[in-house]
């Protein structure tokens, strides 16, 4: 990507550049949100989820995320599943051969931190970002399909954030809203 | 068949494994030494099981048992052949000759267990990577990367 900074920082030096990044990023961001081609890394039960959701019930089509069995039609791998040890290395290769840009969500408490495996284990590797950088986290054991949804639309909030120029990009608000801690107003508190 | 028609069977067949014959819990059981484990599984072949379910181990301590679940398919009935190795030896008798379906199952075996199979065309790791070191389902298995459960009673 360091040929595409160049080439926006040289174009927002020019009077009017920026105006044309702005478009760019609006068109490319708009394009690449609604096109999140799903790579489906299903390993284990929330693999049944995650092909729940591609179908009538859910359709993710209507999101522009589509399944797809082959690193280089995709832009976004879904980790559905435990990752064991032997495994790694192969997710880590499916991964390099996705093009830029891509996104990764690790779907389920497996994917996450290793779940259920986490202790007294010699075979699971405990969380996906262990040597993936993970956009997106969705806790469940299961998550049912709405959350995936969540998820998906929650990425592309992160992409809409995203320009040409690394000056340009900007903070994801509202992605994951925290309560602050002592104020009360946190959803599902008592009283 | 039932049980008791399948001990019978075997007794008239083979005299010398009829005091190895059991029922257990509803299941008919051979337990065997592991110097004749192969010479009773060729037995047993002739006699009807001719289909190998599983091949499995269990961790005693001082001994490994194996434990194999033979059926037979004319018969409709199951046995189970169970033989006791030592921890300081644990070699036994392949039977991938008699039953082919034995290949994968005894590499698993060797795989976690640490058993040699004698005979074996293949023995190497199936299930872990080949650079592993240790059987992970030994009872005294070691690994540092394990992070032990708290106890929270």
């Amino acid at each position: 990507m360091a040929g595409v900074d160049d080439f926006a920082q040289v174009l927002e030096s020019v009077p009017g550049g920026g105006i044309i990044l702005t478009s760019v990023d609006a068109v490319a961001d708009w394009a690449r949100g609604h096109s999140l081609w799903m790579m489906p890394m299903g390993t284990a039960c929330c693999a049944m989820e995650l092909i729940a959701a591609s179908f009538s019930r859910f359709d993710f089509d209507r999101h522009g995320s589509i399944p797809r069995p082959d690193p280089r039609h995709t832009d976004v791998m879904v980790v559905a599943g435990t990752i064991t040890r032997k495994m790694a290395p192969a997710v880590k290769l499916l991964w390099e051969q996705m093009p830029d840009p891509k996104w990764c969500i690790a779907m389920g408490n497996c994917a996450i931190s290793g779940g259920i495996f986490y202790y007294d284990t010699y075979s699971v590797v405990r969380g996906v970002d262990e040597f993936l950088p993970v956009d997106v986290y969705i806790a469940g054991c299961p998550p049912r399909p709405e959350a995936l949804q969540d998820a998906v639309l929650r990425l592309r909030e992160k992409v809409r954030a995203d320009s040409m120029s690394p000056g340009r990009r900007r903070a994801i608000e509202g992605v994951l809203p925290l309560p602050t801690a002592g104020d009360g107003t946190a959803e599902g508190g008592s009283e | 068949m039932s049980l008791v028609e399948l001990r019978e069977h075997l007794c008239a067949t083979f005299p010398d494994l009829c005091p190895l014959f059991s029922i257990e819990f509803g299941d008919g059981v051979l337990q065997v030494g592991p110097e004749r484990l192969h010479e009773a599984m060729e037995g047993l072949k002739t006699l009807g099981f001719d289909m190998l379910g599983m091949v499995t181990a269990v961790d005693f301590g001082e001994e490994f048992e194996l434990v194999y679940r033979l059926r037979a398919r004319e018969m409709g009935v199951a046995i189970i052949v169970r033989a006791r190795l030592p921890r300081h030896t644990p070699r036994a008798a392949s039977v991938t000759d008699l039953w082919p379906a034995a290949d994968w199952h005894e590499r698993e075996v060797y795989d976690l267990f640490g058993i040699v199979f004698e005979g074996h065309p293949d023995l190497r790791r199936i299930l872990l990577p080949d650079d592993w070191v240790g059987h992970p389902l030994r009872k005294d298995y070691e690994d540092p990367s394990i992070i032990r459960r708290p106890d929270y009673r």
